[in-house]
């Protein structure tokens, strides 16, 4: 299993002494707050903004993950809260219609109106399963990029493709996040105050789907997942439980989204297509899903690697003198490859939770059961009603 | 009709078609307190159909039921929970993901508070409950003796072990009414031997049981009272001997060729 830094605020569940946690927390919070330093020093400024990207992908991803992770709601929609969050902070922060709110009243709000799209958009399928409810979401969310596309006549809300631009910073206490700032001899430059903002909202974004993960709430939204029927048995509101996995999810898409609005300085109909769905369901896929740290893991890789990828460009043109493939095709190549290998050799995910992969393994031993005549429990049920 | 104390579970006149089957027709039964209930008959018969109607899963073409007075059709599942009705299923329906403990803290779903906000802010309140449960969890996984399992998923647990722990959970909601579907089911002698003494022990403690089995020894042996459903109709109810003599239930039963034998597994 791969050893990560574990982000501060989360239990450890290896059963390592009080001091051993402490040291490892506190290498841990060293690691966070020098990462833009290190990642710059080495690697160059273009990469501290990938850091940024990384977190912002870890809230959306870890939103994500309260749908389809614990509840096993398959939302092929997703994006669309993330557009929420963008356009909410966009219209409300920009010369579009002359409003700046400021950020400490949009984020709340972001979170708050997305929450509401996500039990919006929620409610009509709750009584769907499975493929079914893939489809479903997969249209809400392509209505919500139309709409945003299409809403620049009669009335000009969204700007159409053409999307919204000079949308404000963000700025805290006064501090704006897009200028450079000088603390003593040090000069924090503008992509490390977005790195610090980010990163202490996705420890929070990490904190509440811990606490949410280990609690009623989220033991009764896993059951869910594993059997909505005996989850009903056990005295679950299903409808109930499902709103709220569908209103927290999208409330931290929501977050994630005005964050990004205020980064980029720009946003448009065409960053929230399909693709951005799918992209952050392998986030969630491919980390392990249900997993916290799998989750970020997944984030992580997805975000970097791309842009790792870009490398091969120069590198090729350094080893044969010219490009023989571009890197954007490689790069979806690759994504595909990634996927199926994962997919074959660790179908839990890169890192999943340990009762996921002991139930994997599990389940491996009854296949293998099967096949020499022994007893196995609990076959699926195929028709709806039990 | 009965007379005597109030019946806990008074099923009144429950019909339920699918399509152009008759399931159900016209079922009307009386469950006392305290008391475990048989409902037996062949293959098809409707039994689990019933449980489907009193537990809320299915809503009836007509008829009621109501435990302790109070009506249970048309309430939602989790609302019938809420009254006093758990049930097992007839092929376990365990959460394979979770652990033992956590089925069962899943099954207290009801019978507890703990919302999202809560959840996040891990008030006092919240955590008391918490350790609450848990100690109830550990405490009915001792009940039905699979406490050394209580950290394993519960998918990879041995057949008759995933048939207790889901009983555990159903009793996690502490039910009035238990409604166990064929829990016998694919078990061996002394896996039904541990588990007739577990059904007489909830008897014991005050929980009324009500219980579909192919298993007719382990039905006459352990049951109260006994109903015999075949195509969909109620044919004989009674006490075990004189059920067991019922002309028109040897009849069902001869006229069924797969009688009742304790391997049936749909
Ligand atoms: N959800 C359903 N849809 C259609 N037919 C059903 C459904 N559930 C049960 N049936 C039919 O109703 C009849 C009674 O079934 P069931 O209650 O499962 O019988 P039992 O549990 O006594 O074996 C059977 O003919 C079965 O095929
Ligand atoms: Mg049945």
């Amino acid at each position: 299993m791969p050893r990560l830094p574990i982000p501060a605020g989360m239990s450890d569940a290896a059963g390592r002494s009080p001091l051993a946690q402490g040291a490892l927390l506190a290498l841990a919070t060293a690691a966070l707050l020098l990462a833009p330093f290190l990642v710059d020093a080495l690697l160059g400024r273009a990469w501290v903004r990938v850091l940024d990207l990384v977190m912002l992908y870890t809230m959306l991803a870890l939103g994500l993950n309260i749908v389809v992770g614990f509840a096993g709601l398959l939302d092929l929609g997703y994006i669309a809260f993330f557009a929420v969050g963008a356009y909410l902070y966009a219209l409300c922060a920009s010369p579009h219609f002359g409003l700046h709110l400021p950020f400490w009243l949009l984020l709340p709000a972001a979170a708050l109106v997305a929450g509401l799209f996500g039990m919006l958009l929620g409610a009509p399928t709750l009584k769907l399963r499975g493929d079914y409810l893939a489809i479903v979401t997969l249209g809400f969310g392509e209505i919500i990029r139309i709409f945003l596309n299409n809403m620049n006549a009669p009335f000009n809300l969204t700007n159409g493709p053409q999307g919204i631009t000079m949308i404000r910073p963000i700025e805290v206490a006064g501090v704006s996040m897009a200028k450079a700032h000088a603390i003593g001899p040090l000069s924090i430059p503008s992509l490390y105050n977005y790195y610090y903002l980010f990163l202490v909202l996705t420890l929070l974004v990490v904190f509440v789907s811990a606490r949410l993960q280990h609690s009623r709430v989220g033991r009764a939204w896993v059951a869910i997942r594993e059997d909505e029927s005996a989850a009903r048995a056990s005295g679950v509101n299903t409808r109930n439980l499902k709103l709220l996995a569908f209103a927290m999810g999208a409330s931290f898409g929501g977050i994630a989204g005005s964050l990004y609005a205020s980064f980029q300085g720009f946003v448009s109909p065409e960053s929230f297509g399909l693709m951005e769905s799918i992209m952050v369901l392998c986030m969630v896929v491919l980390g392990g899903m249900g997993h916290i740290r799998g989750v970020v893991l997944g984030a992580a890789l997805l975000v970097t690697l791309p842009e790792a990828l870009r490398y091969i460009g120069p590198l090729q043109r350094w080893l044969f003198g010219q490009v023989h493939i571009e890197p954007s095709d490689l790069r979806l190549l690759l994504f595909g490859v990634a996927l199926v290998v994962v997919m074959r050799w660790r179908p839990a995910g890169l890192w999943p939770s340990a009762i996921r992969h002991r139930e994997f393994a599990a389940a491996r031993a009854t296949a293998d059961n099967a096949v020499t005549g022994h007893r196995t429990g609990g076959s699926a049920d195929a028709g709806s009603a039990p | 009709m009965n007379v005597g104390p109030e019946p806990l579970l008074r099923v009144h006149g429950i019909s339920k078609a699918f399509g152009g089957v008759q399931a159900l027709s016209g079922v009307s039964l009386e469950i006392a307190r305290r008391s475990i209930y048989g409902l037996i008959g062949p293959n098809g018969a409707g039994k689990t159909t019933l449980f489907n109607v009193i537990t809320g899963f299915i809503a009836p073409d007509a008829g009621t039921c109501t435990l302790d007075g109070r009506r249970l059709t048309g309430e939602p599942v989790h609302r019938v929970v809420q009254l006093g009705v758990a049930r097992t299923f007839q092929n376990i329906r365990l959460f394979h993901q979770m652990s033992a403990l956590e089925n069962v803290m899943v099954g207290m779903h009801a019978r507890s508070t703990a919302g999202a906000l809560g959840a996040v802010l891990r008030t006092r309140r919240v955590r008391d409950e918490e350790a609450r449960m848990e100690a109830a969890a550990h405490a009915l996984l001792e009940r039905v003796s699979i406490a050394a399992h209580a950290d394993a998923p519960s998918g990879s647990l041995p057949y008759g072990l995933q048939r207790r722990l889901e009983i555990a959970r159903a009793l996690a909601s502490s039910p009035k009414l238990i409604a166990l579907d064929e829990p016998a089911a694919g078990m061996n002698a002394s896996e039904t031997a541990s588990l007739r003494e577990l059904i007489d022990a909830l008897r014991e403690d005050g929980t009324t049981v009500l219980l579909i089995e192919h298993d007719v020894r382990l039905v006459m042996g352990l049951c109260d009272r006994v109903a015999v459903l075949d195509h969909g109709q109620l044919i004989a109810e009674g006490v075990p001997a004189a059920v067991q003599s019922d002309p028109a239930v040897i009849e069902a039963y001869l006229g069924a060729p797969a009688a009742p034998v304790a391997t049936a597994v749909r």
